[in-house]
This record gives structure tokens, sequence and C-alpha cells, in this order.
């Protein structure tokens, strides 16, 4: 009976294979310098203020245990945030799909009156499509991060989680703001604090005018009907603060059963996320207050796949994901390609096993293929997601790729990029492919070793004996 | 003949159910992490002002006067209803809010607020919307911010924090100004909460 995400709704399956679109990723220079700079710098940022915490491994185990409890008793958990948030005046609806979220969210809006919606990013709207219903319905979307901003203006995708607009650098967004923004100064510089300020004229006025916010959720606690989003620069508050209507779209995986439970979270969240100790803002709710704040709340509780994720034992784990990109930020296939190549919404090491098992595997065969199972997400998951043996285990499932040329464009590929190789070469050293798979580089590249010898992966490789002379 | 139609509740639920099968017992938690630390009041300086706010410890006597450095003479400032008088200068003009208008708010100089907690490791001060602390909207339009907090208000860490708050109040939790990262990872103040935090800590 669990249903996967259905076809022809949202953003979860891209235009073409996962090869094919990274292979033009791979020839652009400026895409992949710019992915550098901005991976690097987090994980620095991130490696620093995790070490300052004497007990983060007690930390993501407490997270992942929580986690585990959480989908282990969902049913049970929704009703228990349905009847609290009710209590508290707010309005529970739920979704079964893409199709039926853009329907509620769209008749709640129209309800309003309004032809305008302020956003919050959020990755469930994004998955689920709902702009684009929006827009078919004559309703428009505006889109109140800076860096989303700079996506919907340049129409274009975001291509990471945390930082969507990481491909684009400042001169590429003055272009944007002074073609797409509606009065946008002509002697705009390329300045980003003369950017971020342009940004700030341009949407003070639409935050105070628009009586309608649509927001996803960080956090859903059970125990209290309280809602919790995380963000940095106050459009968050803006659009949570100033309507009279906030609609929230939130998967049914991101309720946490106490409210105590969010003090594992709040310390595990920026820090692998942004690297900071906490987010600039944070902002809580539970349904409505009189006087401050939306007088209509309306909570929409999202499937759309999630089902089928929780019906596999092995890959439920992934539904433990709360979003903070630190797997993308250390995956050396993702550093080269980007976010756009993984085609859906989720990308990265998270996304090539989050994508496939909420559409579905045949829709997304190659993605978990599009990793070194180097185990480098494995370490960052502040979570402790085994990525690595979930691709493992989806491509068990997952036909192998059929043309060879692939596996030998990847393997030519790696075998060009120092990192990447080292990675591989960690990889096939790992019990965890050597028992499964045989000796020899993880697929897809084991087509261009099933023919070949591969030296025998010596127990240091010279990269890791190199780099401690 | 009426077909009811299957609510998506039933469908979510049903489906949830299915995937999970006849299970649905609890998983224990281990919480050996850190939940209770000894309060540094330097810590939360410190950590305040990596964050771009800028600290004050001053003895409650002289808040007035403090925030009368900060201001220019004939600033407007918004307040809530319940901040103590004694802590506003007479050089500015107050507004309380008796249900101000967003436009009005967002015309201000600035906003004093006090706060219900502070989190000395992050350097966070949180607002639960007592009267002293305001509606929402106060510590969000106007560009400077300056928030009065007392030295007992301040916790270790995050878990100290949430088991000194109320749930079912609207929280908000500001560590640091406002502040993007989206252009190049170049961190900038102010995109579109307030520019400037002023904490002024009270022993
Ligand atoms: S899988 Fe883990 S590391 Fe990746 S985004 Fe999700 S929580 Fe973060």
């Amino acid at each position: 009976m669990p249903a996967t995400a259905p076809q022809g709704v949202g953003q979860l399956r891209g235009a073409e294979p996962f090869p094919d679109a990274a292979r033009r990723a791979l020839a652009d220079p400026h895409l992949r310098r710019n992915l550098r700079h901005a991976t690097a710098t987090i994980r620095a940022k991130s490696a620093a203020v995790i070490a300052e915490v004497p007990d983060w491994e007690q930390l993501r185990a407490a997270g992942s245990a929580i986690k585990s409890d959480v989908l282990a008793r969902l049913p049970e958990l929704l009703e228990q945030v349905e009847s609290r948030v009710t209590a508290a005046g707010g309005v529970v609806h739920w979704a079964a799909d893409a199709t039926e979220a853009n329907r509620i969210v769209t008749e709640l809006v129209a309800a309003t009156g309004s032809d305008r919606v302020i956003k919050v990013k959020s990755m469930a709207t994004q998955e689920i499509g709902l702009n684009e219903a929006l827009e078919s319905a004559g309703i428009t979307p505006v889109e109140t991060d800076l860096a989303e901003l700079i996506v919907q203006l340049g129409e274009d995708r975001p291509s990471h989680i945390l930082v969507p607009a990481i491909h684009r650098n400042r001169a590429e967004i003055r272009e944007i703001f002074l073609r797409a923004m509606p009065g946008a100064d002509p002697a705009l510089t390329d300045e980003p604090v003369v950017l971020a300020a342009a940004a700030r004229r341009y949407l003070r006025q639409t935050f105070l005018t628009t009586p309608v916010a649509v927001s996803g959720a960080n956090f859903a606690v059970a125990e209290t009907g309280t809602l919790a989003v995380v963000e940095s620069e106050g459009n968050g508050r803006m659009c949570l603060t100033l309507p009279e209507t906030l609609i929230t779209v939130m998967g049914v995986e991101k309720v946490v059963p106490t409210w105590r439970d969010l003090e594992v979270f709040l310390q595990l969240l920026p820090r692998a996320s942004t690297g900071e100790r906490m987010n600039p803002y944070t902002s809580m709710w539970t349904g409505v207050t009189p006087g401050d704040g939306p007088q209509a709340f309306h909570l929409v509780l999202l499937d759309n796949g999630r089902s089928a994720v929780l019906a596999d034992e092995v890959g439920r784990q992934a539904l433990h994901c709360i979003r903070c990109s630190a797997c993308l930020n250390v995956c050396p296939v993702y550093e080269r390609t980007g976010g756009h190549a993984y085609g859906s919404v989720y990308p990265g090491p998270i996304g090539a096993v989050l994508s496939p098992q909420l559409t579905g595997i045949a829709d997304n065969a190659s993605l978990p293929y599009a990793s070194t199972l180097c185990g480098a997400c494995y370490d960052a998951c502040p979570v402790k997601i085994n990525i690595p043996d979930l691709l493992v285990h989806l491509r068990d499932q997952a036909p192998h790729p059929r043309a060879e040329a692939t596996a030998m464009a990847a393997a030519a590929y790696t075998m060009d990029h120092p990192a990447l190789y080292a990675a591989a070469q960690r990889a096939a050293r790992s019990g965890r492919l050597l028992g499964r798979r045989g000796r020899g580089l993880p697929p897809p590249l084991d087509g261009w070793t099933a023919s070949r010898d591969l030296p025998e992966p010596p127990a240091e490789s010279f990269r890791e004996w190199w780099s401690k002379r | 003949m009426v077909v009811e139609a299957v609510s998506g509740r039933d469908v979510v639920l049903g489906r949830l159910r299915a995937a999970i099968g006849e299970s649905g017992a609890g998983i224990p938690v281990l919480r050996d992490y850190r939940r209770e630390g000894a309060v540094d009041l330097d810590l939360l300086v410190d950590r305040l002002t990596d964050y771009r706010a800028r600290v004050h410890r001053v003895p409650e006597t002289t808040v007035a006067e403090t925030i009368a450095d900060l201001l220019p003479a004939s600033a407007t400032v918004v307040v809530p209803p319940g901040l103590p008088s004694a802590w506003l200068p007479a050089t500015v003009t107050v507004l309380p809010d008796d249900g101000l208008d967003n436009a009005r708010i967002a015309a201000a100089d600035g906003v004093v607020t006090a706060a219900a907690v502070a989190v000395a490791e992050t350097g966070t001060v949180v607002l639960d919307g007592s009267p002293d602390q305001g509606r929402r909207v106060l510590s969000l339009l106007p560009d400077l911010h300056i928030c009065v907090v007392r030295a007992a208000q301040v916790v270790a860490g995050v878990p100290a924090a949430l088991a000194r708050l109320t749930p079912h109040r609207p929280l908000t939790w500001i560590s640091g100004p406002s502040a993007t990262s989206d252009i190049e990872l170049h961190r900038v103040e102010g995109v579109h909460g307030p520019r400037t935090l002023h904490v002024i800590l009270l022993p």
C-alpha cells in the first residue's frame, strides 16, 4: 500500500540520467571553482565549531536514536501533532502526495483572497513544485530567502540545500538583479553588501503587504504541537510573523516526540549545516497566539513517497535527514558536479539515496551510482545516516547501467582526479565493498576493473602514506 | 448513491501503518550528552561578540544612560508594554506598543526589549513574548535592537534553555544580527531583520 511520489508533478526527477548531466557540469570550470570554494569554506567552519563540542558523538547518537524512534511510531506521533496543533487553534491537513498538497495550499491561499504569497525557503515545497502550482492558479509566489530569490529571479534551479545559489558568483547575481528585480538601481555594484541591501529594499514592501505566507518546518514537536523554523536572514521571521495566514508544509518525518528532543537537534543542525554555533534566528510557534503573529495557521502533513521509504527497513534511515547539507559539502562527486546533475531538489549523497526511494528506483536508477562510496558523508552526517550502505542497498535494486561507456567515462574521469581516486581506493579497501562486490573499484567504476586487473589495494594508499610524511 | 471520499488523513495514516507493520514500539534514546553546566558570563559575552552583537556590561542603574549613548537624541524607540520605564532615557521618544501598526514599528529607529533566557555557549538570546518582550514583530522591523539580559537569565547551553522556556509561547531565538552568506559565502549583516544588535548584560 505505501506509494511512491507521483510522476508529472514536483521536482524529484531529472530530465536525464546523472552521468549525462554530470558530464556537462564537469565541463564548466567556473561552476567547479564556485563549488570548490563554497564546500571547502563551509567544511572548515563546520569542523571548527564541532570541535568545540565535547559531546558531539553522544549528540549524534541521540539524534539518530530519536529519529529511529520517530519512524517506529510515526502514525501515533502525527496524530499527537494533529491534536495539539488543533487544540492550539491551528488546522491540520493531510496530503498523500504532491498533487494533493498543491491543491490544499492553493485552495487555502485562494480562500484568503490574495493573489500573492511570501515564501520561506523550504525543501518540501520545492519537492512538490508548489510555486508552479500556485502560478498556474494565478497566484504569485515570492521567494524571500536571498539565495532562493536569486534562483527565482534567474529562472534557475537551486543547486545546494543550504546555499541554493552556490553556483552563482557576485557578478552573475548583479546581472540577475538588474535584469529581473523590479526597481533595481542601475548603479548597483556587485558588492555583497550592496546586493543584499537591494534585496532588502525590494522585499520589505512585499513583506508588509502580503497577507499570506507559506513555510516549511525543521521540526514539529508531537508532545506540544510546536513548530520550529531555523534560518539566518530574518525573512523567515517576516513570513512567520507579519501575514494574517500562515500555511506550513511539512514532510511527515519532521516530527520529534518531545520538547526536550529539540535540545539535541538545535545543537546538531547549525554546527553541521552552516558551521555556526547557532543560526541567527530560530522561530517556534504553537498554533496561534492571540494578538501576536498570524491568526490563522494551517499545517499540511505531506507523504509524497515517504511511506514507501518507511516500508524499506534498510532504506528508511534516509528519513532521519534533517537537511543540514553536511554530506553535500564533503562529497567529492557533488563538489565536481554540483546539485543540478542530480535532477532532484535533493542533491548530493542524501539526494542519491532519498530521491530514488521517493520516486521508486526505476525513475532515478542512475543516482545510487553517483558516488564513490568513500564514506565521507556517513562521517559527516549529524544523525548518522549510513549513506554508503544505503547506496549499495539501492544498487542491488537498480538495474546496472547498461552502457559500459558510462562506467568507462566515470572511471576515466576518476583516474584523472586524484582526490576521487583516493576516495575510491579507500572505499575499495573497506570490507563493505570487498565483501559484496569483490576486489576492485565500486560501481559504476567496476565496469572498468571487471576486465582489468586493478592492483591489489594496499593497506595504506600511496596518498595516505605521503600525506603522513 | 453517494460514495464517501477517503480522506487524505486515512490514506496517509493507512500507508504509514502498513509501512511499519506491527511494531509501533518505541526505541530507547540514550541521553548521555551534557544537559547542565556551569554558567559562564564571559563566554556569553565572547560568543555574542563573535557573532557581531555589541555587548555592554553595566549595572542596572545605568541602563538608561547606556541606551542614551547608543541612540541619537530624538530617536524614536518602540518598547513592549511591560518594559521597565527606568531603562529608558529621557532623550528619546518612546512609542509603547499598544497595538502599533507595522508601518509605525518599521519607521522607528530602534526597539528595546528584555529577554527570557540567554545561552552562553551559543551566544543566543531568546524572547518569549512576555510583557517586557512584547509581540514578535517589535524586535523584527526596526533596524536596531537593544536587548537587556539579566545574569540570572543566562544558562550554559541549549538543553538548559529549553528546560526554562514554555513551548506554547511564541519563541524567537536570536544569535547576532540578521545575516546572510548567500553571495559567495560572504557574510552580510541585516538582510531583513535588525542590522544591529546590542545586548546590555546586567549583573
Ligand atoms: S543525510 Fe545527514 S548530512 Fe546529509 S543533509 Fe541529511 S542530515 Fe545532513
